[in-house]
């Protein structure tokens, strides 16, 4: 499996993942690499197994919905990049 | 200062010296050693002396708990209330976590004492702590090779003495792979033992975290506190756990032990199949039963895994986006801006590599081919080990292809670094326990040997491992500069 450089550039932007230009042929090498050991699976009919995706094949335990959690919005926030008024600023979304 | 917590604990029961004596002199350890090892990312000297004192207090009233004043090292990625919680990345760097892991706050609880955090590979991906990006960790057996990892940190601290004990964590071998090239014990439970609540998510349906010591017995008492069901982690298992420390010295009489057929081929360094072959002699002596086993989806784990841990940790990591804690770029043009510039510049190759190929795996048009595809042969490797769980009590093997590499030697090529995993990473898969422990060494570097347990049976890894470390010396092993 190959992958071109439009291909990673493309699955960077999936990722929201800046990718200097410079570095952008040598992921495309050992993402190519790794996705032929990836490959390695298709030595192998599993035509009907039952996909797992819990080691234990347990299912979602559900609780009461009920509060839990005391409000911790200015805890929280003391780590935050950038805060006003209780909300998170990020640049300018809507015109 | 080999002591192990064991000895710690009745020498600070019968007064020989205080949690604060001994706090300190780990503390002081670890200034003078770990600017060579550089096994801790941050020292909590102030909090380990208050907690150290507190237990002191506890010890002189006689209540004290399980582990009171016992000093212990935590990996960087189990979140600690008011300190730094790095995970060993740069977009981390200065997260404070609001909030206590449920592994840290049982720590708490038992009295133990926290010398700091250890070093890690960024985000727990690496099997050789070069992947941090607070540089990499020199193995005390000789400092020009790995630790492992990606618990390199925790591993190392145990094998130099910088902590009598540590806490990891194991989505692939974590724990194991570095426990076998630093020479110390390890485990990891079966999935669900230890609550992963405030442990920072790489493969949700493979993590697990578990302890680092010099011993079984030690590990017991570690694993102990560890585990047990958590409401906040919604697939923490309500099976009760027993009493780890009762269990041991059960003897291993008749008990029946399975080595794989395919941890003993091709790719193995055959000097360390030597080793593990006198290991086995040993056990046999001890009564064992030994059987050749077959899990002939073996080859397949590594492929498998990798899928299912990059589709795990594309949709984990989407959490790191600058927006509410962490890193954030500066002057972002727009949103879309923020998320990439911030996201590039916190995370490290290889976290981006595997973000990629998971976002990729999980994309229109390839999720049956690569997400479904794995998630089959998941099934398949776990039926393995259910068939050969019904004939042996135990599995036994290498926990690793090789010893300790040298630094550098696999930096250039992923896939080659991903090839150590092959005998650790089918038991995440599988969410079964598995220990490594000490058996030997060759050129002056140790060989771990991995047991494997069936569902819930950390106790029997305990037992066997602690049998055979009666009748053997090398977990009591320490190299020459740390002695």
């Amino acid at each position: 499996m190959t992958l071109k450089i439009d291909d990673v550039r493309n699955i960077a932007h999936l990722a929201r993942l800046h990718i200097d230009e410079a570095d952008i042929d040598r992921y495309v090498a050992d993402l190519s690499s790794i996705l032929d050991l990836v490959d390695q699976m298709n030595q192998v009919d599993s035509s009907g197994v039952a996909p797992l995706s819990n080691p234990l094949d347990a299912t979602q335990r559900l609780r009461d919905d009920e509060v839990t959690e005391s409000n911790q919005r200015d805890k929280f926030q003391a780590i935050a990049p950038d805060v006003s008024q209780g909300f998170y600023r990020v640049p300018k979304v809507i015109e | 200062m080999t002591r192990s917590i064991s000895d710690i604990r009745r020498g600070l029961a019968a007064g020989d010296f205080s949690s604060v004596e001994i706090t300190q002199d780990y503390l002081s350890r670890i200034a003078q050693h770990n600017p060579a090892l550089n096994c801790f990312i941050s020292v909590t000297g102030d909090i380990a002396l208050e907690q150290a004192r507190q237990a002191d207090a506890a010890l002189a009233t006689g209540e004290a708990a399980v582990l009171a004043g016992v000093p212990l090292a935590h990996k960087d990625l189990f979140c600690t209330d008011g300190v730094r919680t790095s995970c060993g990345s740069r977009i981390l760097d200065n997260f404070i976590a609001p909030y206590d892991a449920t592994v840290i706050e049982r720590f708490k609880r038992d009295g133990a004492v926290m010398l700091g955090k250890t070093n890690m590979d960024e985000f727990a991906m690496g099997s050789s702590n070069e992947n941090s990006y607070y540089g990499s960790v020199a193995n005390p057996w000789n400092t020009r090779h790995v630790p492992g990892g990606s618990s390199g940190g925790s591993a190392a601290a145990v094998a130099a003495g910088l902590a009598p004990g540590a806490t990891g964590t194991d989505t692939g071998g974590s724990i194991r792979q570095p426990a076998a090239l630093c020479g110390v014990t390890g485990i990891k439970p079966t999935y669900g033992r230890v609550s992963r609540y405030g442990m920072i998510a790489y493969g949700s349906s493979l993590d697990q975290g578990g302890p680092f010591a010099r011993s079984a017995e030690d590990c017991a008492l570690l694993l102990q506190t560890m585990s047990g069901f958590d409401p906040r982690d919604s697939t923490s298992t309500e099976q009760a756990v027993p009493d780890y420390s009762a269990g041991l010295g059960q003897g291993i009489e008749g008990l029946k032990i399975g080595l794989p057929k395919e941890y003993f081929a091709e790719g193995l360094d055959s000097r360390i199949a030597g080793v593990i072959e006198t290991a086995i002699a040993e056990l046999r002596k001890l009564g064992a039963e030994i059987r050749d086993i077959s899990l002939p989806n073996t080859s397949l784990s590594i492929p498998t895994y990798y899928v299912i841990a990059m589709a795990e940790c594309s949709s984990n990591l989407s959490r790191m986006d600058g927006v509410r804690f962490g890193h954030r770029a500066e002057n972002p043009v727009d949103l879309e801006d923020l998320y990439k510039r911030s996201r590039g510049e916190g995370f490290g190759a290889e976290v981006k590599r595997r973000i990629m190929i998971g976002t990729y795996a999980l994309s229109a048009g390839y999720y049956d081919a690569y997400y479904l595809k794995a998630q089959q042969l998941r099934r398949m490797i776990k039926q393995d080990f259910q068939q050969a769980f019904a004939d042996v009590d135990l599995i036994l093997g290498p926990t690793t292809p090789e010893t300790a590499f040298e630094l550098g030697a696999k930096t250039d090529d992923p896939v080659s670094m991903y090839l150590q995993d092959i005998y650790t990473i089918s038991l995440n898969l599988a969410g079964l326990p598995g220990m490594s422990l000490p058996v030997g060494f060759l050129d002056g570097l140790p060989v771990g040997m991995q047991l494997i347990g069936d569902y819930f049976d950390e106790a029997g890894l305990l037992n066997a491992a602690h049998c055979y470390q009666q009748v053997t010396d090398w977990h009591l092993q320490v190299p020459e500069a740390f002695r």
